[in-house]
């Protein structure tokens, strides 16, 4: 078992590079930086900011061991409001070589700094910002959430399982989609729930955990004994209902069994989303002068999606294996997981063996 | 000579009045400073220049940073004055946000209609935002005027109502496929960025210059002005000058909105030229407020607030490059907020007493 | 015989105001001594001194020889000092009992012993002599038994020095009798009684010694027995006083005021006024007596639309103005010197011509569309200052800064000055200088005499004694009586305010 992820490590880190040169878009503009360690990188969080446990931390840390590595020493600024945005983002334009918008929020106000400064790189995660000097990094979390899914499907005994997002948005339906076809390819009848929504909540925040936890009652409260959350800081509110009812959840972006300790009883596992290695690949790429603009797509193959580490701790070793074989199914190219819910219902996932 | 006298005097009380948010920024500086040498390590005097030289830079050094600057005052600028209205009538209008944030969704909404063209567009855009911002205020303002409801618990409410209801439009109806945001609005529904595209500056601070003049105008120059500043002053004498206190609150409400609304519109139009969905309050209705005490509740005042506000607002962003926290901007704004309210009690406190050697003599 | 109570040298600076100036004053054990001055002299800082509610700049106070330093009213209390203030501070729904035992209740274990607090309370209404039932709410005893209730609290918590604010201010001619034997007895128990007041009658009546303030400063203090009216009120003054209203007879023409059958609640939604009948003719002074509380400004502001009233008509000039906006009666030519200048008046943070043109502040030539003229509402402004006389440094200056009496004139300036067909004033000297008295008395007899219509409202027997041609007396929201003023006695109305009746004889 460890054999074989330590394997799928060591392919997908591999593959990364040849995917990069498939996502650049042909006669995109050169990166015109020689392989040396003295260019400047910097980042722009979102409102969130650092230390906030998830996407803003996880695209740090891939600075963090750039700086390790390269010994290229990251500028971050912070953003209080929508409004930073734009300075923040032309401020580090004009002092780095690489400046990445971290959030899809960024969105309009990279385009604006991108055309502002063609001769500056810049990078966006979660969007696609469609210009020659940008690298947009977003990621396949219906993959990510298929394996949930399997988890979930796997786990319940009630059949009954739920999913909580934080907006009902394009990006948070991803989860919501790939979370249910996983669920469906092992545990149809689990997943009726999902693809009718009867099981799925919206908090309408990604800060509202009192919201997470009222859902998550709700959910418990119906019978459902696993709950799947892509909601920021509300799943905290899910994590407490579970501890409290002594039901599974699942947690998003980071292994939260580590990032929330006190819940970790209740975790059965995490989606984890690397944006670390979005912002790793992406200044690498540069240092080494192979920078390409262009949309960069993350999925399971790419580890830019996975199970966390700490999945072993509560689900047992037979249903991981199964998990393992639906990952590398994925990787095959054998299934391929819906982004939008409505294909969920069409969605039948072949046998896996 | 008697006139020599007034103008003498009427020196003084303005040095008066001016003396206290100076000493209060001065003082929050100092304790900013000091929080920079705990945290960097340094002496006073090097703490000491590290961040004013931050500060100084971050807003006015670069041509860059004073267009920025301007673009914070902008919104500091409407968001102040619609406090300071409301102020003035004796109301405390927390609802400046939630009516700026109406505003965003007006211009937003409007400014996507095609074909239309810009000289019509533009007023249509803002006068939306106004309309949408009175309207939200003045429903506050009808429930304390007719029930007696507290206006800062229903204002604090609408605020909710409204980040809820423009996110929901921001994430249905209005929706830009796959984004977060409405669609960009239409070229004609922008306002003039008269340094050029790129720079975010635009006509909305002259609109904002205006409207400082205006609420002048309207609080000192007019009889609405002259109600609106009695019933805050001493409603009892207003109604018993034939004032209707109920008409009051509302046209002042609505009225602070309407600003407010404006300022949302003005955001739209000039700087975001969409609806961004909110993941909490945009601040600059709660900035408004704290721009509205400092400077006195007078539309000058409101300026220099604004200005002193918008450029350690955009300040952050260099401190931080300096590797001082940008909370220490908070920290400033915070302290300077303390000291003004503080003040403010004191006053109230001895106005009280003041009142009571009179009455008791 | 000894001294008490010593105060040496006080100071007390208010902003803007020398309340007191180098102040001495003694009290004397067993001593009834008056503190006699105008309103705003300082006599009731310099009790608050005593009291502990304001510290002194400088000073020195001796109680039974003792230097003391009084921080609290609670330091205070334990020197044997009590003070009633003009403001009762009684809890309504509470029993006498309750609110005499309040603050230093009798326990037994950590529950309150009820049984303990009202013997105590009747033991001491006993002996001082005090007639009054320890069960009896709060809210449904008169204002005299109030004042007896705060004179027994302070006496429950062993006062020897009893300070009495403005005690008589709120009392019928009757009740002010009592309340001076009580004061004899409590002398006679061996208490000390200082008196504060600016009523020249009841010093005469009840002192032993007065000390008179004038402007922060102790003019002096003289034998009660040595002295007369005229004597104080020119050492009160500062100059002869001339304390008779001259006025010739009223010539009374149409009616301009008519109010039917007004009812009206308070502001707690209580029945304040219950069918209310009063008419008010061109050329004549219709005074209102009556103790303070018994629907005299609820009656005031329904006629001017303040106030709603549940029942009942208003008409002036034959024109039904009932439940119209203030602004609707104004028009109809109504002025109005309100009975609290601070609340209702004035605009204390507006400037003295921004004051001028309260109320007609919409009207040519001050305003023209919503634009406001500020040089003709400058320009009205000076011509009320002379008119009035209104001693200020400009129309500039805030309303705040002006003293009292002239605030009074200002307002009465601004009111007269809209040419109203009814002048209601309400309180219209209350405390201010009697220079200002004498001037607003003079003033609304000339404003008679031009025909118009003066509903005067005032708890001053002596004012509506002076100046009225009719007096109406109320009493729990009604009119009890309607007396000819020449006829007229204090004594009368006081039985008529207390709400006797008087056995008429054909």
């Amino acid at each position: 078992m460890k054999m074989k992820k330590a394997i799928a490590l060591v392919l997908s880190t591999a593959l990364i590079s040849s995917v990069f040169a498939g996502c650049a878009k042909k006669g995109g503009e050169q990166g015109g930086t020689q392989p040396k360690a003295n260019v400047k990188i910097g980042m722009v969080t979102d409102q969130g900011g650092l230390g906030d446990k998830s996407f803003n931390d996880s695209a740090y840390e891939g600075l963090k061991r750039i700086e390790k590595d390269f010994g290229v020493k990251p500028d971050v600024l912070q953003s209080k409001q929508q409004e930073n945005y734009e300075p923040n983002l032309t401020q580090l334009g004009q002092r780095d070589d690489l400046t990445f918008a971290i959030g899809f929020l960024m969105e309009g106000s990279l385009k604006n700094v991108a055309q502002k400064m063609p001769d500056k790189k810049f990078a966006i995660i979660d969007a696609v910002v469609d210009l020659p000097n940008v690298m947009s990094i977003t990621f396949k979390e219906e993959e990510g959430s298929f394996l949930m899914g399997v988890i979930a499907g796997k786990m319940t005994q009630t059949n009954k399982v739920g999913f909580i997002g934080g907006i009902d948005m394009p990006l948070i339906q991803k989860f919501e989609a790939g979370f249910a076809a996983g669920v469906k390819a092992v545990n149809p009848q689990a997943a009726e729930g999902l693809m009718n929504r009867k099981t799925v909540k919206y908090a309408g925040s990604f800060t509202d955990s009192n919201k997470g936890y009222e859902l998550a009652k709700a959910l418990y409260n119906d019978g459902c004994d696993v709950i799947y959350h892509a909601s920021g800081a509300v799943g905290l509110g899910l994590f407490k209902a579970a501890k409290e009812m002594k039901k599974w959840a699942i947690g998003v972006d980071q292994d939260q069994a580590e990032t929330a300790p006190d819940f970790k009883d209740v975790i059965l596992s995490s989606m984890i989303k690397r944006v670390d290695v979005g912002t790793y690949t992406a200044s690498k790429n540069l240092i080494e002068g192979n920078f390409k603009a262009g949309h960069m797509v993350l999925g399971l193959k790419e580890d830019g999606v996975g199970y966390a580490p700490s999945t072993k701790n509560n689900t047992p070793a037979e249903v991981i294996a199964v998990v393992d074989k639906y990952a590398q199914a994925i990787k095959d190219g054998k299934i391929v997981v819906p982004e939008k819910i409505e294909d969920v219902k069409n969605f039948t996932a072949p046998e896996v063996k | 000579m008697a006139n020599k006298n007034t103008t003498s005097s009427k020196l003084r009380a303005a040095l008066n009045t001016l003396i206290f948010p100076i000493i209060s920024i001065i003082i929050a500086m100092f304790i900013a400073v000091f929080f920079v040498m705990w945290a960097e390590g340094e002496n006073f005097f090097t703490a000491t220049v590290t961040l004013f030289q931050a500060i100084w830079e971050g807003s006015f050094g670069t041509s860059f940073s004073i267009i920025e600057t301007l673009v914070f005052v902008t919104p500091l600028l409407f968001t102040g004055l619609a406090n300071a209205v409301a102020f003035k009538t004796g109301l405390f209008n927390i609802g400046v946000e939630g009516q700026f944030i109406m505003g965003i969704f007006a211009a937003a909404a409007v400014g996507l209609i095609p074909g239309i063209p810009a000289f019509i567009h533009v007023p249509l855009v803002l006068i939306s935002g106004m309309l949408i911002g009175a309207l939200w205020a003045a429903i506050p303002g009808f429930l304390k005027a007719k029930v007696g409801t507290n206006e800062v618990i229903n204002t604090i409410m609408m605020n909710f109502i409204a980040m809820f209801f423009v996110n929901y439009m921001i994430m249905g109806p209005l929706n830009a496929p796959g984004k977060a945001t409405t669609p960009l609005i239409q070229d004609s529904a922008k306002l003039w960025r008269f340094l050029g595209e790129t720079n975010r500056v635009n006509v909305g601070l002259f609109i904002g210059l205006l409207l400082v003049a205006l609420v002048y105008i309207l609080l000192w120059k007019t009889t609405i002005g002259y109600e609106l500043r009695a019933v805050g002053l001493n409603p009892h004498a207003a109604e018993y000058g034939g004032i209707s206190i109920k008409k009051n609150i509302i046209l002042a409400m609505a009225i602070s909105g309407a600003i407010a609304g404006l300022g949302g519109a003005v955001h739209v139009a000039g700087i975001q030229y969409q609806a961004i969905q909110l993941f909490g309050f945009t601040g600059f209705g709660f900035d408004g407020i704290a721009v509205a005490l400092l400077g006195k509740s007078h539309p000058v005042g409101v300026l220099l607030s604004a200005i002193l506000f918008g450029a350690l607002n955009s300040s952050s962003l260099n401190l931080q490059l300096a590797n001082i926290p940008k909370d220490i901007v908070y920290l400033i704004q915070a302290i300077i907020i303390i000291f003004v309210a503080a003040d403010y009690i004191y006053k109230w406190i001895g106005e009280k007493r003041k009142k009571e050697a009179m009455i008791n003599g | 015989m000894q001294k008490v109570v010593e105060m040496k040298g006080i100071t007390k600076v208010f902003p803007g105001v020398k309340a007191n100036d180098d102040v001495n004053f003694e009290l004397l054990k067993g001593e009834i001594h008056v503190l006699l001055g105008e309103n705003g002299a300082g006599k009731t800082t310099l009790m608050n001194i005593l009291y502990g509610l304001y510290q002194p700049d400088a000073g020195e106070i001796y109680v039974n020889g003792q230097k003391v330093n009084i921080k609290s009213p609670g330091d205070a209390i334990k020197l044997g000092i009590g003070m009633v203030h003009q403001h009762f501070m009684l809890v309504h729904n509470f029993t006498v009992a309750e609110n005499i035992v309040l603050g230093s209740e009798p326990k037994k274990g950590i529950k309150i012993d009820m049984q303990k607090a009202i013997k105590d309370t009747k033991e001491l209404a006993d002996r001082y002599g005090f007639k009054i039932d320890p069960n009896a709410v709060i809210e449904d005893i008169t204002v005299g038994q109030q004042q007896k209730v705060e004179i027994l609290k302070a006496l429950y918590r062993g006062a020897d020095i009893l300070i009495l604010d403005e005690p008589t201010a709120v009392l019928t001619p009757q009740e002010i009798e009592e309340l001076g034997v009580i004061l004899k007895n409590l002398v006679k128990e061996g208490k000390s009684i200082i008196l504060i007041t600016h009523k020249l009658k009841e010093v005469m009546a009840m002192s032993d010694r007065v000390t008179i303030v004038r402007r922060g400063k102790v003019i002096d203090t003289v034998y009660t027995k040595d002295t007369n009216i005229d004597e104080l009120a020119e050492m009160m003054v500062g100059r002869k006083v001339n304390l008779v209203v001259q006025k010739d007879e009223a010539k009374p023409g149409k009616v301009v005021l008519k109010v039917e059958n007004i009812s009206a609640l308070d502001h707690r939604k209580l029945p304040a006024l219950k069918g209310v009948n009063l008419e008010v003719r061109a050329g004549e002074i219709v005074g209102i007596a009556g103790v303070d509380g018994n629907g005299q400004t609820e009656l005031i502001e329904v006629i001017t639309g303040l106030r709603k009233p549940t029942e009942g008509r208003v008409y002036i000039n034959d024109k039904d103005v009932t439940g119209k906006t203030p602004r609707d009666i104004i028009e109809a030519g109504v002025g109005h010197i309100p009975e609290d200048r601070h609340k209702r008046g004035l605009v204390l943070k507006y400037s003295l011509y921004e004051n001028a043109v309260l109320g007609n502040h919409y009207k040519l030539p001050f305003a023209k569309g919503i634009m406001m003229n500020y040089n003709k509402i400058k320009e009205y402004a000076r011509k009320l200052i002379d008119e009035f006389d209104v001693r200020t440094p400009n129309e500039e200056v805030f309303a705040s800064a002006l003293s009292g009496g002239n605030q009074q004139k200002f307002i009465a300036a601004r009111e007269i000055n809209k040419d109203p067909e009814l002048i209601i004033a309400a309180q219209p000297t209350r405390g201010i200088d009697v220079g200002a008295i004498e001037y607003i008395h003079k003033r609304l007899v000339e404003e008679r005499d031009k025909g118009r219509a003066i509903l005067l409202v005032s708890l001053e027997l002596d004012e509506i004694l002076a100046l009225s041609d009719r007096i109406a007396v109320i009493y729990d929201g009604q009119i009890v009586d309607i007396l000819d003023a020449k006829s007229a006695t204090e004594h009368e109305l006081g039985i008529l305010m207390a709400g006797g009746t008087l056995k008429k004889q054909a």
